[in-house]
């Protein structure tokens, strides 16, 4: 244990509210933290940069999930557990209810946070292929506002994001409208439970008359973020899946995907795995069922 | 050991309450000190164990507000007011709660350091599924490493202990419900 | 004794001597440990593998008034820890050969104060050209250790294999490889240590071996027996790596408090403890072997390798073990091996389960099924043609005196696991699966104690008292640490004395207390312990009987009493034994030949490994483990010591990787260190044979290192039959297994059609 508790403010202004007045009254100078999956790691290992941190434990704002017609809206401190354990979420975004329960364990589902795991911004974030898939978008909130992006334009860089530095992350959007959509995650990782991914896929496909007629690919680990695979989606939207449209996908596949060495696999593997997920999701395609 | 009581501006740490195993505690910490320490420091409760400072072993598992947490990634600030329960809370006026009994009769513990997350682990697990199946158990149970036994004996003692469980809630589950 | 005579406590599944303890979580780990007035302790390390220190600064940033800081010139006796070889110092002293090597030691009240410190130590090198692996080692430039890098070696020979390849009808080689492994204990290495001018040193601590951390002690401090004490506390898992480590640390730990007059807890993070202690040698074996037209071994020639890091360590016995048993259990008229262990500038190799033979083991093992394949023999069947019997010898012309059921043992692996109906239908379902299924077995022995005249060497003490309050003790320096150690030892002595278990504890394991009866290793607990308790506690009959009227039955109440008038007439009721070898024990080192050990288990393992070749993932989906072991003193101890075995060992197969950069671990975290969950373990299916062997206690053999030697070749074997391709080096991780399984197909071929 290398980390010095004296070394750290850690307040906990207990509203939304409060903590917005914070973040703009000293902005870039108060880390948010909420279950503490990640930073409390990096305290650990004498590593937590942040000497000011505040927390976000407790405000019920921020982590309640709700529905409407068109969507549902997880609050960024949402817990993996309460999305594993949303009806709506298991029912109608299966695969955000699969990630959530990839997270390490049960101990860390438990306090591990959709927020803080897209914040944290690693490429391998378990939330992020499903997220891709379904088209999520992102709410940031400020004393000055709330607004909205697509969430496939919420990282900008290696653990960089679009916040600014006086904003929250305060929700997250899905489109209920994946009913009809066939659907794929797979995570590949060092073992069943408690890994890091190396590679992973998420797709939502509608077809129509035997064609794609939508695809959404979101991948992991290929890229210094997670990131929807677009030149890839653009070789199979309106084609029926034949040998030729596989192979040109697998094709455009292995251009898009940047992956690299480092200490959990080669850049060599993650590309030859990312394209046979990508095949393994197609072939499936071809059968039965909506979900894979 | 305990820091002694000051910030960086001189100021007292907080006073920080919850209960542990149904009594009330209150301590004066830096906010950023782990439960995990404050626990085995401040409150002498050492049955709670560290294995790897980063959330991935699960000996210092506890449950905290009817969920398992690891308690070395929470910092204390955010137990105010937070009912936790540590692998010394669970036996019931020295009668082992099943879990342990289980355990001995099965050979659920060797080296017994990662004995306690994993008691907390598996109770927690029939809290919330009182006749997990083998998969569930092993999912219930993923978060705690095992060097020692293969983890074979550990699902026998659930399965054991899970199958001991009546319908009606003993006097032992009503003290432990929320 | 007739040993699988009825027993009333040998044999059953009594409670875990120390159980509810560990199960209240009350059982007492060093890091639960205060003593008053305790500082702590931190350790500034070599941030190069090899060269010469040239300078070490003190930051003026620091108040190093409020710290102990200790180096070499501080060690009042010897800077050297007592192992095999005089070649470790306990704090470097001008020179470093490892990363990660201690060199400055400190002590502070506030442990953030001293981590702040820790960072403020400057040290200045002239680096050396370091040598990082067995290859590079072999090149002999630079020489890095003695005069030629080669820590030991040894030449195993039989018959006359130069003679042998004329006449084979086949001739099969191959080389394999094994990485380092890491023990992963739960609980990190500690240790708190007293000094005092007058009482000397006391250390309480994680340790497997309370004489060896005993012996460093006396050295370092230079004091006589009288003034140095060790004390086990409950010690969260080992698996051999707290057999050497804990005599370096507990030095460290006594020399800060010899500096501050504190005592002083010296506890690793996990960060520190994988980057700085012992792992398990890595090797490379080359095989060279002839058969006759029948599949029958005519000669076998190898030329065995390890790693042993920057210090030698154990590297001399692992080796000889490795060397031991390299050959199986197999019949083979003409053996020549060649080992030695190599010296390189990586944090030192040491005592891991299994200690060299998992290694040999899986070379052996491998190497079967590569002859089964090359000449056309069904694998099983190979083996079966080759095992020995009762009446020959193996590749140190020792006699198998005792029955040798590898024959039965093979037919029961096969039966419980029905394997060849699952190969068939692997067979027919593989071609349209995405997934490819195998199954593969290892064949292996593993001998009981310390090889040859060791336990001679070692003249093990041990035995049983009777206090006044009416306890029996057993005095041993034998250690528990998950393994059940306590458990089989009283057993042992209640069944003996006729007496009930819970009339038995053992004695504190402090050395102020108890015999030394050797290190807790090499699977010699409960056959050579174990038979010195039982010697001990007949003994204590016998004396009872002859001198204070106990009856020639006679019941628990009567023992006690008689015990009560012997303590009258002699002041104390003790009983002690001295180890004794069997008969026809005749080891020459020399010639390296002879009765290598006193007694052997025998083991099959089956594995099915199911192949992704979507992800090139290899998962184990099902285990089944045949053993003979003499006598099972405790069914759920045993049955988990093999699950526990099997469990590392397919971390060690398929999980299990330290990545190395320039010397140092670099996945020196548990998040990147991988060892398998309980979502990854598969169902493991234990059987035991027993055929009690005379010499062990109650006739049991050792068990403990036998579950970690046939998992990986199993696995491996397995992975052959699922895919066709021979992989032969772990860990194999699924970046390994991808390289060989698309050697022949483009990126761009989609995997699934």
């Amino acid at each position: 244990m290398r980390g010095n508790p004296a070394m750290h403010d850690l307040i906990a202004p207990g509203s939304l509210g409060a903590v917005l007045d914070l973040l703009a009254a000293e902005p870039g100078v108060w880390t948010p933290i909420a279950g503490g999956t990640e930073l409390m790691v990096a305290f650990s290992a004498g590593k937590l940069n942040t000497p000011k941190l505040v927390s976000l434990w407790g405000i019920a704002d921020l982590r309640a999930i709700e529905t409407n017609a068109e969507s549902v809206v997880i609050g960024a401190a949402a817990t993996f557990l309460d999305l594993r354990k949303h009806p709506i979420i298991a029912a109608e975004l299966p695969l955000l209810a699969k990630a959530a329960s990839w997270i390490g364990s049960i101990a860390n589902q438990s306090r591990a946070t959709i927020g803080g795991n897209l914040v944290n911004g690693s490429p391998a974030a378990d939330s992020s292929p499903a997220l891709l898939a379904y088209d999520a978008e992102i709410e940031m909130i400020s004393v000055r506002g709330s607004r909205r992006i697509p969430y496939s334009e919420f990282h900008i860089g290696y653990k960089q994001n679009a916040l600014t530095a006086d904003e929250l992350l305060y929700a997250i959007h899905l489109p209920r409208r994946f009913a009809r959509h066939k659907q794929y995650l797979r995570k590949v990782g060092t073992r069943r439970a408690m890994a890091i991914a190396k590679v992973a896929l998420g797709a939502t496909a509608l077809i129509e008359k035997g064609a794609i007629r939508e695809l959404r690919l979101g991948a992991g680990s290929v890229a210094p973020f997670p990131m929807r695979l677009l030149q890839t989606e653009g070789a199979l939207r309106g084609k029926t899946i034949t040998r030729e449209t596989v192979q040109a996908a697998r094709k455009a596949l292995l251009v898009e995907v940047k992956p690299i060495d480092d200490i959990r696999s080669t850049a060599v593997y993650r590309r030859r795995v990312a394209a046979n997920l990508l095949d393994e999701f197609l072939l499936a395609l071809c059968r039965e069922g909506s979900q894979l | 050991m305990s820091l002694k009581g000051k910030s960086k501006t001189g100021a007292r740490w907080p006073t920080i309450r919850f209960t542990v195993n149904g009594e009330s505690r209150a301590v004066e910490a830096p906010p950023m000190k782990r439960l995990l320490d404050v626990l085995r420091e401040d409150l002498h409760l050492t049955g709670t164990k560290e294995g790897c400072g980063e959330g991935e072993c699960g000996s210092c598992s506890v449950r905290m507000n009817g969920e398992l947490v690891n308690s070395c990634l929470v910092p204390v600030l955010q137990a105010e007011g937070a009912e936790i329960q540590t692998v010394e809370g669970l036996a019931l006026n020295g009668a082992l709660h099943r879990l342990q009994e289980a355990f001995l009769q099965c050979g659920g513990a060797q080296c017994g350091i990662c004995t306690p997350g994993m008691l907390m682990a598996a109770a927690q697990l029939l809290e919330i599924n009182p006749h997990p199946d083998l998969a569930e158990i092993r999912e219930g149970l993923a978060g705690n490493l095992c060097r020692c036994t293969g983890f074979m004996r550990i699902f026998e003692s659930v399965v054991a202990a899970a199958s001991e469980q009546t319908a009606e809630p003993s006097a032992e589950e009503a003290h432990h419900a929320r | 004794m007739s040993a699988l005579a009825t027993t009333r406590i040998v044999g059953t599944p009594v409670p875990r001597k120390e159980g509810v303890e560990k199960l209240l979580g009350r059982a007492c780990y060093v890091d639960d440990m205060e003593r008053k007035g305790m500082w702590f302790g931190a350790t500034v390390r070599s941030a190069i593998p090899r060269g010469f220190i040239r300078s070490i600064a003190f930051d003026r940033r620091i108040d190093w008034s409020e710290f102990a800081v200790v180096t070499a010139a501080d060690i009042p006796g010897e800077n050297c820890i007592q192992l095999i070889v005089a070649d470790q110092p306990c704090l470097a002293d001008g020179k470093v050969n490892h990363c990660e090597e201690p060199i400055v030691l400190l002590a502070h009240t506030d442990k953030h104060k001293l981590r702040e410190a820790a960072g403020a130590v400057q040290i200045e090198y002239d680096p050396l050209p370091p040598v990082f692996t067995i290859e590079e080692s072999e090149r002999q430039d630079p020489i890095v250790w003695g005069s030629d890098n080669i820590i030991k070696s040894f030449l195993m020979e039989k018959g006359d294999v130069d003679s042998a390849w004329a006449g084979a009808a086949h001739i099969v080689e191959g080389e394999y490889r094994t990485g380092a492994q890491e023990h992963l204990y739960i609980e990190n290495n500690g240790i708190i240590a007293e000094y005092s001018a007058e009482g000397g040193v006391t250390v309480w601590g994680s340790l497997q071996c309370p004489y060896y951390v005993f012996k460093s002690l006396r050295a370092v401090f230079d004091l006589p027996e009288d003034k140095v004490r060790v004390i086990q506390t409950e010690t969260g898992g080992a698996f051999g790596g707290k057999e050497d480590y804990p005599s370096i640390l507990a030095c460290h730990a006594a020399l800060l408090a010899m500096k501050s007059g504190h005592p002083v807890k010296m506890v690793y993070d996990r960060i520190e403890d994988l980057a700085a202690t012992t792992k398990r040698h890595p090797s490379r074996v080359r095989h060279r072997t002839a058969l006759d037209s029948h599949g029958r071994l005519l000669a076998m020639e190898l030329d065995l390798n390890t790693d042993g890091g920057a210090y030698s360590t154990l590297s001399a016995t692992v080796l000889s073990r490795a060397t031991l048993h390299s050959t199986g259990p197999y019949l083979c008229p003409n053996v020549r091996v060649r080992s030695r262990s190599w010296a390189t500038n990586t944090v030192p190799y040491g005592a891991f389960r299994g200690f060299g033979a998992p290694q040999a083991i899986f070379a052996m093992e491998l190497h079967m099924d590569e002859i089964a394949k090359a000449i056309g023999v069904d694998p099983v069947e190979l083996r079966r043609r080759n095992f020995m019997h009762q009446g020959d010898t193996n590749a140190t012309e020792q006699l198998m005196r005792e029955p040798v059921i590898m024959d039965q043992l093979l037919d029961r692996a096969l039966a419980e696991s029905d394997y060849y109906a699952r190969r068939a239908r692997f067979a027919r379902e593989n071609p349209d699966s995405a997934v490819k299924r195998g199954l593969g077995i290892a064949a292996f022995y593993h001998g009981s104690g310390f090889t040859g005249s060791g336990e001679v060497y070692l003249n093990s003490l041990a035995g049983v008292d009777v206090t006044a309050e009416g306890q029996v003790r057993v005095l041993v320096s034998n250690t528990e640490f998950g393994q059940g150690t306590n458990t089989i030892l009283t057993q042992i002595a209640a069944e003996a004395l006729g007496i009930d278990y819970s009339d038995v504890a053992m004695a504190a394991p402090d050395t102020s207390l108890i015999p030394n009866s050797g290190p807790t290793v090499a699977s010699r607990t409960s056959m050579v312990v174990g038979r010195l308790i039982e010697r001990a506690s007949l003994q204590l009959i016998d004396h009872l009987r002859q001198r204070a009227g106990l009856g020639a039955s006679y019941s628990r109440e009567e023992f006690f009493a008689a015990c009560e008038r012997y303590r009258a007439a002699h002041g104390e009721v003790s009983s002690l034994c001295r180890y004794e070898a069997p008969p026809g024990i005749h080891w020459d080192d020399q010639k390296y030949r002879g009765e290598a050990y006193p007694g052997y288990a025998w083991s099959i393992h089956v594995a099915q490994v199911a192949v992704d070749t979507v992800t090139y993932s290899a998962e184990v989906e099902e285990f089944w483990a045949v053993q003979e072991v003499g006598r099972v003193l405790h069914p759920v101890l045993a049955a988990g010591q093999i699950e526990g075995g099997i469990a590392q060992g397919i971390g060690y197969a398929l999980y299990e990787k330290v990545v190395w950069q320039d010397g140092r671990m670099a996945n020196n975290q548990m998040t990147n260190y991988i060892m398998p969950t309980a979502e990854d373990v598969p169902p493991i299916h234990v059987y035991f044979e027993e055929i009690p062997f005379r010499y062990g206690g109650f006739g049991a053999k050792g068990i403990g290192e036998l579950p970690h030697d046939g998992p990986a070749p199993a696995i491996l074997n397995a992975i052959r039959d699922a895919t066709g391709i021979a992989f032969c080096a772990i860990p194999l991780l699924p970046e390994n297994l991808f390289a060989g399984l698309v050697a022949n197909q483009p990126v761009e071929e989609p995997a699934v059609s």
